[in-house]
C-alpha cells in the first residue's frame, strides 16, 4: 500500500481519465452539442423568421436548448460506469464519495457544459441577439451550466440503476433547473435592455456555491443507494 | 413518551393503532367539514367586490396550504429515513405523495376557476401560480420514481434523498419565480395583497384548514395501513390478521 493515492491525487486521477473516455468517444460526446445547435434552429423555422421577435426570445431558446442538451448528456456522467462495475470500485475507495463524484460532475461540464460556450456565440448571432446582450449570455452559461451538471447529477444518480430511467430524469431534474433557467435569461434580457444584470449573476453565482457544496454529498447518498 | 414513540415505529402496532383512530378522525373531519363549509357557504356574507365567486377560497387556500404541509411532512420523514431507516417513516413518505399532489392539483384547478371570472383567463403565469404548478411536477417525480423502483426499501431511500433536494429547492423555486415576474411587471392580483378579512370570512378558512388536516390523517393512515400489508405480507403479524 506504498503507492496510496492522496485526495487530490484521487480527484486528478479520476478527471483525467473521464476526460480520457471522453476523448476516444468522441462522437457520443459531441450529440449534445450537436443538438443543442438543432434545436435552435428549429425556433426560427417554427416561428418565422421576423428578426425582431427572434432577437426578443433568443435568450429564451438559447437556454432552453442548452438545459435539454444539458438532460441528454445527463445519462452518461454515470450510466457507462455503472455497467462496466467501476462504479462500485469508485463508491469502495478509501477517499470520500462526494469529492470523486465532484471530479466526474467536473469532467462531465467541461465536456458539454464548456462547448455551449463556444457554439452559443455562434447562434446569438443567427439569432440576432443584440450585441450588448452576448457578454452576459456567456457570463451565464459559463456560471449555469456547471449547477445544470451538479443538480443532474443527483437525478442521474437516483435513476442509473432503473432500465428505463431516462424518462423519469427528466421529471425530476427539469423542476429543479427552473431557478437557473429564470435568472439566466432575465439576466440576458436586462442586459439587452441595457439594464445592470449583477443582481442576477450574485444570484446564480450563490446558486452555484450552493450546489458544488451540497449537490455531491446527494449524489453520493444516492449512489450508494442505486449500487447497492 | 419515547417507548410510547419507539412502539408507533413498529408495524404490527402502528397497525392497531391507526385502525382505533380512522373512525374517530373519520368523525372530526365530517363535524369540521360540515361546519367549515356551512360557516363558507352560507353565514359569511359576499363579498362586496367578487360577489359571491370567492367562496371558492374556503377549498382553495386550505388546499394550498395543505400542498405545502405535505411536502415539508414528507421532508421530515425523508430525514428520519435516512438517519434512522425507520420503516413507518418510509411509508409515510410513500403515502403522503398521492394526497399531497392531489391536493396541489386541487389548488391549481379551484385556483383558475376562480381566475376565470375574476382575472379572465384560467391561468396567468403568476408567481404563485408557477411555483405550485413546479411543486407538483415535485410530486409526481416522487411518485414516479419510488414506482420505477422495485425494491420498496431501496425507493423509500431514492424518495427520500429526492425529497430532501427536493425542500432545499422549494423556497429557492419560489422565490426565484416571484423575483422573475417582479422584474418584469407590475403587482400581480393575489387575493392576499387585499387588507384582511373580517373574522366571518378566515374563520371558516381556518375551520376548513383544520378539516383538511383531519381529512389528511384520515387518508394516510389508510394508505398506510394498505402499504403496511402489501410490504409485510410475508411477516406473522399479517397472516394471523
Amino acid at each position: 500500500m506504498s503507492n496510496r493515492l492522496s485526495l487530490g491525487q484521487a480527484f486528478i486521477f479520476l478527471l483525467r481519465r473521464d476526460l480520457l473516455l471522453a476523448l476516444r468517444n468522441r462522437a457520443e460526446y459531441a450529440m449534445p452539442l450537436l443538438f443543442f445547435v438543432l434545436v435552435i434552429t428549429m425556433f426560427p423555422l417554427a416561428l418565422g423568421a421576423l428578426p425582431e421577435l427572434l432577437a426578443r426570445i433568443a435568450p429564451g431558446i438559447i437556454w432552453v436548448a442548452a438545459l435539454l442538451a444539458a438532460m441528454l448528456s445527463l445519462d452518461s456522467i454515470f450510466r457507462s460506469d455503472f455497467d462496466d462495475g467501476s462504479l462500485e470500485q469508485i463508491l469502495l475507495s478509501a477517499h470520500p464519495i462526494a469529492i470523486l463524484v465532484l471530479a466526474k460532475v467536473s469532467a462531465h461540464w467541461l465536456v458539454t457544459g464548456l462547448p455551449l460556450l463556444i457554439v452559443a456565440p455562434l447562434l446569438a448571432e443567427m439569432l440576432g441577439m443584440s450585441a450588448q446582450a452576448q457578454p452576459t449570455l456567456l457570463l451565464t452559461i459559463l456560471i449555469g451550466t456547471p449547477i445544470l451538471s451538479l443538480i443532474g447529477a443527483i437525478g442521474v444518480a437516483l435513476t442509473v440503476g432503473l432500465r428505463k430511467g431516462g424518462i423519469i430524469l427528466s421529471l425530476l431534474v427539469l423542476p429543479l433547473y427552473v431557478p437557473v433557467l429564470i435568472f439566466a435569461s432575465s439576466a440576458i434580457d436586462n442586459a439587452a435592455m441595457g439594464f445592470d444584470v449583477s443582481a442576477q449573476i450574485y444570484m446564480l453565482l450563490a446558486f452555484l456555491l450552493l450546489s458544488v457544496s451540497l449537490s455531491p454529498w446527494a449524489t453520493a447518498a444516492a449512489l450508494r443507494m442505486s449500487a447497492s | 413518551m419515547f417507548l410510547w414513540f419507539h412502539k408507533l415505529g413498529s408495524p404490527p402496532h402502528f397497525y392497531r393503532i391507526a385502525g382505533k383512530w380512522i373512525p374517530w378522525l373519520t368523525w372530526i373531519f365530517l363535524i369540521l367539514v360540515a361546519a367549515g363549509l356551512y360557516g363558507g357557504l352560507i353565514l359569511a356574507p359576499p363579498d362586496y367586490q367578487q360577489g359571491e365567486s370567492y367562496r371558492i377560497i374556503f377549498v382553495h387556500v386550505p388546499s394550498a396550504w395543505m400542498s405545502m404541509f405535505i411536502y415539508v411532512t414528507m421532508a421530515f420523514c425523508a430525514v428520519v429515513i435516512i438517519v434512522w431507516r425507520m420503516k413507518l417513516a418510509e411509508v409515510v413518505l410513500i403515502s403522503s405523495a398521492p394526497i399531497g399532489a392531489s391536493f396541489t392539483f386541487l389548488a391549481l384547478v379551484t385556483g383558475s376557476l376562480w381566475g376565470k371570472p375574476m382575472w379572465g383567463t384560467y391561468w396567468v403565469w403568476d408567481a404563485r401560480l408557477t411555483s405550485e404548478l413546479i411543486l407538483l411536477f415535485l410530486y409526481l417525480g416522487v411518485i414516479g420514481l419510488h414506482n420505477a423502483i422495485e425494491d420498496k426499501r431501496v425507493a423509500a431511500r431514492a424518495v427520500a434523498i429526492l425529497a430532501l433536494v427536493g425542500v432545499v429547492n422549494i423556497p429557492i423555486i419560489h422565490y426565484s419565480v416571484e423575483w422573475w415576474h417582479s422584474l418584469h411587471q407590475g403587482a400581480s392580483l393575489t387575493k392576499f395583497d387585499k387588507p384582511s378579512m373580517p373574522p366571518s370570512m378566515y374563520i371558516p378558512i381556518l375551520i376548513m384548514a383544520l378539516a383538511f388536516q383531519f381529512y389528511y390523517a384520515l387518508t394516510l393512515f389508510h394508505k398506510c395501513r394498505v402499504e403496511l400489508l402489501q410490504r409485510e405480507r410475508n411477516s406473522k403479524w399479517v397472516k394471523e390478521l
